[in-house]
């Protein structure tokens, strides 16, 4: 069974078209990578995953079922990470990850299992607001594998973290499905196994990593 | 349930930490109060008056209460968070009326002594079983109305001036009732009869809402 | 759908029924002993407060209709039907106020318990416009105006209730607003307007459902003309591509 299979996506913000015919298959245990410059629509495309965005045509079907039917299934398998880290900023670390492990229907052992990982214990008492982007970021990410996802939606994962967090982090975001949205061709494409190449909406590139080279990826910038 | 009983407790918390719905609205009744007693230059109110004032100033005070209501939810990435959660997304709007009751319960164990003290005449004293049920009824209906237009409003650009718009015309009958039932209770000859037909229109009030709003909430939240 | 057929015959239908409900007002139906002339202004109020309330329930089925299918279209309908009943509303209430002037002597009782439920229910429908004109997202706008169309068209008939308990009939009502106990001439005379108001309204609903798909269908002609890319396909899970009623935001 393949992990993601887009057939025709599209979707539209009133009459601005932010996704158009976009098409791919994504196998299990993979990783896809999502290039583009902003207003691509790659925040669009991740919303629509993450079943927080409808699609408005073409086919989408995550992890076997098919959006926005059977969103209710595919909810709870995802993880997502978006520019927002998604946390309440008067709550401590381990308040709000324990209000999200009962949402997601997460152990709440894994909390403080997570935070000790990431290194975040010392701080889990303090209020977000007190703590720097760095380490909220680090939070978000307990936040997103809480739930021991299927499916991990991340958007530019690491843009807010010094290289040490960034590789303390790594091994949590390195299991299962990926989709990957960056902006660091080199990075992306060591990272990726298919890639996806977006400017104005529409697919640019959609290939195997391999097929893909930095120059191509630099093109969808120029 | 068990999801709404998580996002109140959420909730509850982050108002107990940030303090910034339920001391806010208390201190707005507590102004009202003195302004309507420049306003009318009345030392003391008994009777409809009385019952006026309380109302309208309890339900002024809830409006600041409905505009906080959504707004971590919406600045701090709390919609999106509870989305994708596997839950029954309704939970959410259980949670949030049960907080704005809860809001609503503490103002007014501050608002209705200060009422006592400052304006009114006779005490309420063997009427408080009835003012009581009073309370709690129109409690009810303050909040899941408030509620539902503080999730309609939170959306729009204005959203501090829509959701007051939109509660307050729905609110005339709670309104109309609370008052007409409170009236008697406050009178200066001592309680006068207690009309049961008010207590019942508020309970229809909030079993009609509290259905519809149920019925609707979803959709505010999907995208 | 195309909402301009047709349209020609109902313009004339609602004319003629309007033309001849205002000949009978003035030449048919007998002068109220109590009121006088004054009393003919209940050949406008009435009808057009029916209509209106009509209207707004209306507006809340279509709105039902919006959620449950996903059809934008539906809240076009929806959003036509509020607007008119609202342009109606403040006719209501200002042919009301005459009419309280006329018979009262006050532009303004406190005791007519429908013209009060009437009041409070035109308020909470004027914030339908500026609750959804100042939501930007055109989906979430259609469907935020919806959960309102719903809410307040449920809102229509409790807030009726409430209000009447509340007032005490201090005025003698000299006319039932339902027609049972009015004298023969009177209740053709109010039918026959109350049909005429009915087709008007329909007339003008069409009238602007019409003029709204016809901008619509410029836009796109005018989008295409410039070699600007074509709006989404319909798909198979998705609501057929509808766009709302523009209005320059500013």
């Amino acid at each position: 069974m393949s992990a993601l299979e887009l057939r025709g996506l599209g979707r539209a913000y009133g009459e601005r078209v932010a996704l158009r015919e976009v098409s791919l298959t994504l196998e299990e245990g993979r990783t896809l990578v999502v290039f583009g410059p902003n207003g691509a629509g790659k925040s669009t495309l991740l919303r629509i995953l993450g079943t927080l965005l409808r699609p408005h045509a073409g086919e989408v079907r995550v992890l076997g079922d098919e959006l926005p039917g059977d969103a209710w299934r595919v909810r709870g398998r995802v993880g997502f990470l978006g520019h927002d880290p998604l946390l309440y900023r008067d709550l401590s670390a381990r308040e709000n990850l324990r209000y999200f492990a009962r949402l997601y229907g997460a152990r709440e052992t894994r909390v403080d299992a997570l935070l000790g990982e990431l290194d975040v214990l010392g701080r889990a008492d303090e209020p977000l607001r007190t703590l720097s982007r760095g380490t909220v970021q680090r939070i978000a990410v307990c936040r997103a594998v809480l739930h021991e996802p299927d499916l991990l939606l991340l958007d530019e994962p690491t843009a807010n973290l010094d290289p040490a967090a960034a590789e303390l982090v790594a091994p949590l975001l390195a299991r299962g499905t990926r989709v990957v949205a960056s902006h660091d061709p080199e990075r992306g494409l060591h990272d990726a196994d298919v890639v996806l190449g977006l400017r104005g909406g529409r697919a640019e590139i959609a290939a195997p990593a391999a097929q893909v080279d930095v120059a191509d990826v630099r093109r969808l910038y120029g | 349930m068990r999801t709404a009983a998580a996002v109140l407790r959420k909730d509850l918390r982050l108002e107990l930490r940030t303090r910034e719905a339920v001391p806010a609205m208390a201190l707005f009744a507590l102004t009202t109060f003195v302004i309507f007693h420049f306003g009318l230059d009345r030392r003391s109110l008994e009777g409809e008056l009385a019952a006026g004032v309380l109302w309208v100033t309890l339900l002024f005070a809830a409006m600041l209460g409905v505009n906080r209501l959504f707004v971590a939810e919406r600045e701090q990435g709390g919609f999106d968070a509870f989305l994708l959660a596997p839950v029954d997304r309704t939970a959410m709007f259980a949670a949030k009326a049960a907080g704005l009751f809860a809001y609503l319960c503490a103002v007014e164990l501050v608002a209705i002594p200060a009422f006592v003290v400052l304006l009114l005449g006779p005490g309420p004293g063997a009427a408080f079983p009835e003012l009581l049920l009073v309370l709690v009824l129109a409690n009810a209906g303050v909040a899941v109305v408030g509620t539902l237009a503080g999730a309609l409003a939170i959306q729009t650009r204005a959203r501090d001036l829509i959701a007051p718009l939109v509660a307050l015309p729905l609110l005339v009958p709670v309104v109309i009732a609370s008052a007409r039932a409170t009236a008697p209770l406050l009178a200066e000859a001592g309680a006068g009869a207690f009309p049961a037909k008010w207590p019942l229109i508020l309970a229809l009030y909030d079993v009609v809402f509290g259905l519809l709003a149920y019925a609707v909430f979803d959709y505010l939240l999907e995208d | 759908m195309l909402y301009g057929k047709g349209l020609r015959p109902l313009a004339l239908a609602s004319a003629v029924t309007l033309t001849a409900a205002f000949a009978l007002v003035f030449f048919y139906a007998p002068l109220d002993a109590d009121q006088g002339f004054i009393q003919k202004i209940f050949y406008v109020h009435v009808p057009m407060a029916i209509v209106a309330l009509l209207g707004f329930v209306a507006g809340g089925v279509m709105a039902v209709m919006h959620l449950r299918t996903g059809d934008r279209r539906w809240d076009m309908r929806s959003y036509v039907a509020i607007h008119l009943s609202l342009v109606l509303a403040v006719g209501v209430l200002i042919t009301g106020a005459i009419w309280a002037k006329g018979s009262w002597g006050h532009w303004w009782v406190w005791d007519e318990p429908t013209l009060v439920s009437f009041l409070i229910v035109f308020l909470l429908y004027a914030t339908y416009q500026p609750l959804r004109f100042s939501i930007e997202d055109p989906e979430r706008q259609a469907r935020y105006a919806s959960v309102f169309a719903i809410v307040a068209g449920a809102f229509v008939p409790l807030n009726f209730l409430a209000v009447r308990m509340a007032e005490s009939l201090a005025h003698p009502r000299v006319l039932s607003t339902t027609g049972g106990a009015m004298p023969g001439e009177m209740r053709l005379t109010f039918y026959l307007s109350l049909l005429g108001m009915a087709l008007l309204f329909v007339t003008l609903w069409k009238y602007e459902m019409a003029s709204k798909q016809t901008s619509m269908q410029l836009r796109a002609l005018r989008r295409k003309l410039s070699g600007e890319e074509p709006p989404l396909s319909v798909g198979r899970s998705a609501a057929p591509r509808v766009t709302l009623p523009a209005r320059p935001e500013r």
